[in-house]
């Protein structure tokens, strides 16, 4: 607890403009922006709308859900991921070139921007801070078990872990290990097992709650 | 350049202590920043090396100290006045100058799902040579360029294996510059996490990068 209540202070306000004043900033300059017709208001709104509110995880989901249910999807999914996931709809801005890596009881993958934030945005949405952080890029691939053990999770040494650091415009997608006792699960009950996380790779996907 | 940016395998940089139920935005002005980032990139004036080199340029203290979105607007302030889209007295006032003529957005709200939607491929359909094949070994060259580059510090001079071929690919460190997109072939590279770090990282352990065909060299 003591470690997120000094995250939450950290964000808000260590070091940097009080939040009131950037916002008094960004204010000025999308009324001037504005002024000058450069941008539409009603265009930002709209860009504000797909990403809070129709773009994100749950369409990353729903590819993994789908690959734990059709053999030949996932097939071509790890083939070209590009391919495949567009055939469920899903395409464009921080997408355009896929790559899922696979995880197995051997292998375990985890994905990072140590240069910036890439991230697969039309799967996964925009990037939680942590993933475009100080401490997660400059700490994922020189101490990936460290940095997973502060997601709480602590992998065996005998598995072995690849880190993708994402340096390209190549977006990454982990199809995480299908939990024990999701069998006989539909797509939509699979998919709801699914988390931002684990398609990240800093977590895995827990089995399903069982029947109360 | 060796920015701040470039910090694969620092050390010192604080925990990361993920918080439960993160929303996508935490303050409104974030959204607004990310929107108009994307907005006023419609009018073409930079591409995405550029706008990530602009980001990059932010003196390494400031950068450390910053917020994620309040680099986007410091970026986004520079990219915009360096293109004459605005100049600082404008920004400074938050007016548009007495002479400025009102344009009009080339992105429109109706188009907002179409252009993200469509986004932006990297890869050029032009033929370039496959200098490497997959499964050589190679070696991350030792270079230290002042401008944009995507070959982080923490792999040059280190021995990795071709493992997959992207295709040809924009190349970041002139397209950034406004010097051409000079596509050259990407490839995906492996490196044993030992070689990076040293025998204390994981034996099995391996990290993996996209790296343009300029960044290698036979090992």
């Amino acid at each position: 607890m003591d470690t997120q209540d000094h995250h939450h202070h950290h964000d808000h306000h260590h070091g940097q403009d009080p939040p009131s004043d950037l916002a008094l900033r960004v204010k000025a300059l999308e009324s001037l922006l504005v002024e000058k017709g450069l941008v539409d208001p009603a265009a930002l709104d709209a860009i504000i709308e797909t990403y809070e509110h129709k773009v994100g995880p749950r369409n990353g989901a729903k590819v993994v859900a789908r690959a734990w249910s059709d053999r030949a999807y996932k097939a071509r999914l790890v083939a070209d991921a590009t391919a495949a996931i567009a055939e469920l709809g899903f395409a464009g801005r921080q997408g355009e070139h896929m790559i899922v890596v696979e995880n197995t009881r051997e292998v375990h993958n985890l994905v990072v921007c140590t240069l910036c934030s890439c991230y697969p945005w039309p799967l996964l949405g925009l990037p939680p801070t942590w993933y475009k952080s100080s401490p997660y890029r400059s700490r994922a691939v020189i101490d990936p078990r460290g940095v997973l053990a502060e997601f709480g999770l602590i992998l065996d040494d005998e598995i072995e872990i690849r880190v993708w650091d994402s340096t390209a415009e190549v977006r990454y997608l982990v199809l995480p290990q299908r939990p024990k006792g999701a069998e006989g699960l539909d797509e939509e009950a699979l998919a709801a097992l699914v988390t931002r996380d684990a398609m990240i790779g800093v977590a895995m996907v827990a089995p399903p709650m069982a029947p109360a | 350049m060796n920015g701040a940016h470039d910090m694969g395998g620092m050390h010192g940089l604080g925990p990361i202590a993920p918080p439960a139920n993160e929303p996508v935005f935490h303050h409104p002005w974030e959204a607004r920043v990310l929107a108009m980032t994307l907005a006023l990139g419609a009018w073409g004036k930079w591409n995405i090396d550029a706008s990530r080199h602009q980001r990059e340029l932010i003196p390494g203290p400031d950068y450390l100290r910053m917020s994620y979105y309040e680099k986007w607007l410091t970026g986004l302030i520079d990219l915009a006045v360096g293109a004459g889209l605005v100049s600082w007295t404008e920004v400074d006032s938050g007016r548009p100058a007495a002479a400025s003529v009102r344009a009009h957005p080339p992105l429109t709200a109706e188009r907002v799902a179409a252009v993200i939607g469509a986004g932006g491929p990297a890869t050029r359909d032009v033929a370039a040579p496959r200098t490497f094949a997959i499964g050589e070994t190679v070696r991350a060259r030792t270079i230290n360029p002042i401008g944009h580059t995507r070959l982080p510090r923490y792999v040059r001079g280190r021995i990795g294996i071709v493992e997959r071929d992207h295709g040809v690919h924009v190349f970041p460190d002139t397209n950034a510059h406004g010097l051409g997109e000079r596509p050259c072939r990407l490839y995906g590279v492996a490196f044993k996490a030992r070689e990076l770090w040293g025998q204390t990282a994981g034996a099995r352990d391996s990290v993996h990068l996209d790296l343009w065909d300029a960044y290698l060299e036979p090992a």
